[in-house]
């Protein structure tokens, strides 16, 4: 019995000793020593090509907690104490609503390569307010279509109309996202993405039908980038670079392109956080991001590839990881490219009921 | 308290939430039952408790089928010795990653998967095949999953009965068909019960396989669910639907405990 009792006791005192741990890793802050970033990232920031060469230059410790979603993001920072938490990678379409939210610090202009950022992704009417900048664009690229060129005409991918036909009935996978998969319907149907209203939604959910009788599955990031890649599926409708890109060395057979009609195009951007007890050291993590190799090791991240916002960048990637990314091509794709259209609350409402119909058709 | 902090009042919370609404960035706090009433006027919200009800209950048969013979076996034709070692064989799914044995599935399933290849392999194929993406290939995740979990509960309760009962059955002369169906079978409903309960409550709720083994072809409501949160952050429609489903739950957990007059399950 005694045995037993101090069994259970052992087994409570790691328990507790578990829990500690574990909650000391999830909760970032001031009980650490003060060389310590924290950050809350997408899954492509914890690449250690991107981080160790910061953390050895500095000496210092980054924590990084991966996010999915802004809310998800934000619900963590009302979650934690003001200070916790010093940098913020935050989805581009978002940038406006954050810094509305009065949660970021102003960046230091003259620091940063600003004028070195492609000019589709600068952005400044997003991340600028009352003449501050509070965000710099890192990454982006676009939702288009991914196929395997093995087995796919390339030729055809440049036409929506193609994905809408019978000739690829059942080889499509679709992207579960439904404002750049809205969106890219109504570049297909003729309609810039800024002007979709509630009136083109009923033709827009017979193009959603149509699409659904030619596709196989329907699936998030893991889920539809995987169906490409294991040969279930041919092509991936709100694809890109994304997608394909990370893997270009094992499976070259995987491609993407921007389709005639146009695409969607996607970013994500880097910001500081006001009550950051941190401040320069996480403008020294934006500006180690934002150079040259730090852009290449993030837009060639494990996690996924994307196109880096700094045209510096391009001598610091390989002829191989800019023809996956279709660097030639940049110019044409970047002015036939559209920002995600953002809804109003009462259309954004009535495009998820569409899509929710859609996936329940 | 543990129970009042840890289960009433985070249902509190979502029943109040479930009266809220949100709109655009805000959230609105005047209650009504607009939520309520937008599930059972749009029929693409409502199909997915019918879709949800119906993979529940294909599974939940379909794992009974199989479980109850395993069990059977497990109990009744391997010897005492070997049967410790054939439970830890039947447990050992449980030791795998959800999201792993999920994936796996997907891996055998698809096109160019296991299953495929070996039909490709033997000529009576000839063209790839998948069998994932699609309501089938969810039923077998779950089905896999939970066969094992009713087996567990069928096991427990066959070997509680009295081998006594089988030789007064016999000695009144009832053939071992007439002893299983009127003696065995009514004696193990419990554990059947409780194993399908178990797996009706883990399966209707169950987010990760339809995600991945699905397709998305269809909806069933943990996905309607995660689908407002995930993209619009809309809490009272998910607290809606969350409670919904609950509400189903609670409705077989009465239906149960009022067949089998039991108080607790």
């Amino acid at each position: 019995m005694k045995f037993k009792k101090q069994k259970i006791s052992g087994f409570g005192k790691s328990a507790a000793y578990a829990l500690v741990i574990a909650s000391l890793a999830g909760a970032p802050g001031n009980v650490y020593a003060a060389k310590e970033l924290n950050a809350l990232v997408w899954c492509d920031h914890t690449d250690p090509a991107l981080i160790k060469p910061f953390e050895e230059k500095y000496d210092v410790r980054v924590n990084l907690k991966e996010y999915e979603g802004t809310g998800a993001a934000l619900a963590i920072v009302e979650q934690s104490q003001p200070g916790d938490w010093d940098v913020f990678v935050v989805d581009g379409v978002d940038v406006p609503g954050v810094v509305e939210s009065g949660l970021l610090a102003e960046l230091p202009q003259d620091q940063l390569p600003i004028n070195d950022v492609f000019d589709a992704v600068k952005m400044e009417d997003m991340t600028f307010k009352d003449g501050k900048m509070y965000a710099i664009m890192e990454k982006f690229g676009y939702n288009v279509i991914s196929y395997n060129k093995e087995k796919v005409d390339p030729a055809d991918m440049r036409d929506l109309n193609t994905l809408w036909s019978d000739k690829y009935k059942g080889r499509i996978a679709v992207y579960d996202y439904y404002i750049p998969l809205m969106n890219l319907v109504a570049l297909k149907m003729g309609i810039k993405p800024a002007d979709i209203t509630a009136d083109v939604l009923p033709k827009m959910k017979e193009e959603l039908f149509k699409l659904k009788e030619n596709s196989v599955m329907i699936g998030d990031v893991v889920a539809s980038s995987t169906a490409l890649a294991v040969g279930e599926a041919d092509i991936l409708i709100g694809g890109g670079e994304w997608a394909v890109s990370v893997l270009s060395a094992e499976q070259p057979e995987l491609d993407w392109v921007l389709p005639d009609q146009g695409g969607m195009l996607w970013s994500q951007s880097l910001a500081v956080f006001k009550d950051s007890k941190n401040q320069d050291l996480a403008i020294e993590f934006i500006k180690h991001v934002m150079s040259p190799e730090g852009q290449a090791a993030l837009a060639t991240s494990s996690c996924f590839w994307g196109m880096p916002a700094n045209q510096q960048a391009k001598t610091a990637l390989t002829d191989q990881q800019r023809a996956a990314l279709r660097w030639e091509e940049q110019a044409g794709f970047q002015a036939n490219s559209h920002r995600y259209f953002i809804p109003n609350a009462e259309l954004d409402s009535q495009m998820l009921d569409v899509w929710t119909e859609f996936l329940q058709h | 308290m543990w129970t009042v902090a840890f289960f009433v009042l985070p249902f509190v919370i979502m029943g109040v939430y479930s009266l809220w609404k949100r709109v655009g960035n805000k959230l609105i706090t005047e209650f009504s039952f607009g939520n309520y009433e937008n599930f059972f006027a749009k029929s693409f919200l409502f199909e997915s408790l019918t879709n949800s009800l119906e993979v529940t209950l294909l599974v939940t048969v379909i794992s009974i089928l199989l479980a109850y013979p395993l069990a059977y076996i497990l109990a009744e034709k391997v010897p005492d010795r070997w049967q410790r070692i054939a439970l830890i064989m039947a447990i050992l799914p449980f030791w795998t990653s959800y999201l792993v044995r999920s994936y796996s599935w997907l891996l055998v399933l698809s096109e160019g998967g296991v299953i495929s290849n070996f039909l490709l392999e033997i000529g009576l194929t000839t063209e790839p095949i998948s069998m994932a993406n699609n309501r089938s290939a969810t039923v077998i995740g779950f089905v896999h999953f939970f066969v094992m979990l009713l087996t567990l509960t069928i096991f427990a309760n066959l070997k509680q009965l009295p081998k006594n009962y089988r030789k007064a059955a016999q000695d009144l002369g009832a053939g071992p068909i007439r002893t299983f169906i009127y003696v065995i079978l009514p004696l193990t409903l419990p554990g059947i019960m409780v194993g399908a309960f178990l797996t009706f409550v883990l399966c209707i709720g169950d987010y990760i396989t339809p995600a991945i083994l699905g397709g998305k072809r269809e909806l069933l409501m943990p996905q309607t669910i995660m689908l407002q949160i995930e993209r619009r952050s809309d809490f009272p429609t998910a607290s809606s639907l969350a409670l919904i489903l609950m509400t189903v739950v609670s409705m077989v957990y009465l239906a149960c405990a009022r067949w089998l007059k039991l108080d607790r399950l």
